[in-house]
């Protein structure tokens, strides 16, 4: 464990030093961020929109005492979402799309000598395929969690208005009550942690494959389980620091 | 010229090369004979620095490459073109792109319309010039091997290394792939490093022949010796060649007509 977690912090410093040019590694991380970006806001938008939907309905449900206004079940919905369901379901999402594809990228260039082909050229292959792959990460991460907050909450307006647990005026008033911006702040400090540990976790699982095609399936699936239990107990710590 | 001096590597306490000392010659075919599991891939990526050996050391032209500054390993590697055992080729670039992408790396002073021109004469030289928007995926063994060969030069490299450029493919494209590396390397007068244990290879190409057994040099010397070389081990790996042993036995007893009349029905 601790000879794992020393491998991890000298694969990370390999990454820092013989960096490759600045201008090879922002095109790299350009097409990076498309890749973890772009084509995982379908899946994000589909999750987050319904997760808001649930969570309003499921409130609503047990909200059962007429002495507490409805305006209360948005109220709710925004707190879980910005805090909680956003952040911390949309990271384990992309913990499932962009790290079994860092890890299963990686792993597959690794056991067919394209990484040793950088290597002998002369590139540092960690900067170059991982470097870009981490930045793109930790600027994509917070722009899809914005995204998430955003189709969550009117996931909850579309099901509750059209549900009848409320009236839409009700939901708005709910989402507006006593606004915290911090945790705006919070919830994007938690997006950068979990992709910078989704990706690097991903990368040094995928960078370091041995064997064949078993072991970059291996990979993948170590990959995303260490990621999400890197999610876990960062999201635990992160609430206790920062709130 | 490449220089390996009491090259020493061992994984586990079990030692894969055992003090190999030999050289490379400029504007030659230097193959690695042997069979598997005899050190040859471990060696060669100890020469490309892939692996570092545990003791000895690599002079490229002179100049130490093994526990040197990061920077003269790095002026060393860029002068390196490398053929893998399965290619190697990048599989989201095209074959022009994958030529094309040591220039972009390692010569950031050419302008876009030079890395063209270098690429498209590479492709052109091993004869794949029209073939430069195909992916990896959609091109045969030989065509990967000859855009890992196009790769390898785009940069003019001073040293090329092929690991089992042979290996998967038909005899008639193994020659020609041989044939194309032998061309080469004289064009440019590059010094190349083949790993085999292709016979065929060696009676194509093989002008300097370094024989490797269970991590030793066992013999060196060029392909017209290496028939009549008297090391029991070498001769057991030549011989254990079916079309080997016929040529040899056609050289001893005469040709092929002798061992022919001698073989028909009597009476």
């Amino acid at each position: 464990m601790v000879k794992t977690f020393g491998e991890f912090l000298l694969f990370l410093q390999s990454m820092l030093t013989r960096k490759e040019r600045f201008k090879v590694l922002f095109q790299r991380t350009l097409d990076e961020a498309v890749l973890i970006g772009v084509d995982s806001v379908f899946i994000v938008a589909i999750v987050s929109a319904f997760i808001g939907a649930v969570t309003c309905v499921q409130i609503a449900y047990n909200l059962t005492n007429p002495l507490i206004p409805k305006s209360t079940i948005g109220y709710m919905v925004r707190e879980m979402t910005i805090l909680e369901l956003a952040p911390t379901i949309t990271s384990i999402v992309l913990a499932g799309k962009v790290g079994s594809s860092i890890a299963g990228g990686l792993g597959t260039m690794r056991i067919t000598e394209q990484v040793s082909a950088l290597e002998v050229m002369g590139i540092n292959s960690a900067s170059y395929l991982v470097l870009p792959r981490i930045v793109a990460s930790m600027l994509m991460f917070p722009l899809l969690v914005i995204l998430a907050m955003a189709l969550s909450i009117l996931g909850g307006y579309l099901a509750g208005t059209l549900s009848g647990a409320m009236s839409a005026q009700e939901y708005i008033e709910g989402i507006r009550t006593d606004f915290i911006p911090y945790n705006i702040v919070f919830a994007l400090i938690k997006a950068v942690v979990f992709a910078f540990l989704v990706s690097a976790i991903s990368a040094y699982k995928g960078f370091f494959t041995q064997g064949g095609a078993l072991e970059v399936g291996a990979a993948s699936t170590g990959a995303v389980t260490n990621s999400i239990i890197a999610i876990l107990l960062a999201d635990f710590v992160l609430a206790n620091v920062l709130l | 010229m490449i220089e390996i001096h009491n090259v020493q590597k061992a994984f586990d306490g079990n030692p894969v090369l055992r003090g190999i000392t030999c050289t490379f010659e400029t504007g030659k075919c230097n193959l690695l004979l042997g069979g598997s599991g005899t050190g040859k891939s471990v060696l060669l990526q100890c020469i490309v620095g892939l692996m570092k050996p545990d003791i000895g050391s690599i002079t490229f032209d002179g100049t130490v490459f093994t526990n040197n500054k990061v920077g003269v390993r790095q002026e060393i590697r860029r002068k390196i073109g490398m053929l893998f055992q399965g290619s190697a080729l990048f599989d989201s670039m095209t074959v022009f792109e994958n030529t094309e992408f040591p220039l972009k790396m390692l010569t950031p002073e050419m302008t876009k319309e030079e890395r063209r021109d270098r690429v498209e004469f590479c492709l052109k030289r091993v004869g794949l010039e029209n073939a430069g928007n195909k992916m990896p995926s959609e091109i045969s063994g030989g065509m990967k091997k000859r855009v890992g060969i196009a790769r390898a030069i785009a940069p003019n490299c001073t040293y090329l290394f092929c690991d089992e450029p042979n290996s998967g493919l038909d005899p008639l494209t193994s020659i020609k792939i041989d044939e194309l590396i032998h061309e080469i390397t004289h064009e440019y007068n590059i010094t190349t490093v083949i790993i085999t244990h292709d016979m065929n290879s060696v009676v194509e190409i093989g002008e300097h022949i370094i024989f490797l057994h269970k991590g030793l040099k066992l013999w060196d010397g060029n392909k017209d010796e290496i028939l009549n070389a008297q090391v029991p081990e070498l001769k057991e790996f030549i011989f254990s060649n079916s079309l080997v042993r016929a040529a040899k036995r056609v050289d001893d007893e005469g040709g092929l007509e002798a061992i022919l009349a001698e073989t028909q029905p009597q009476g």
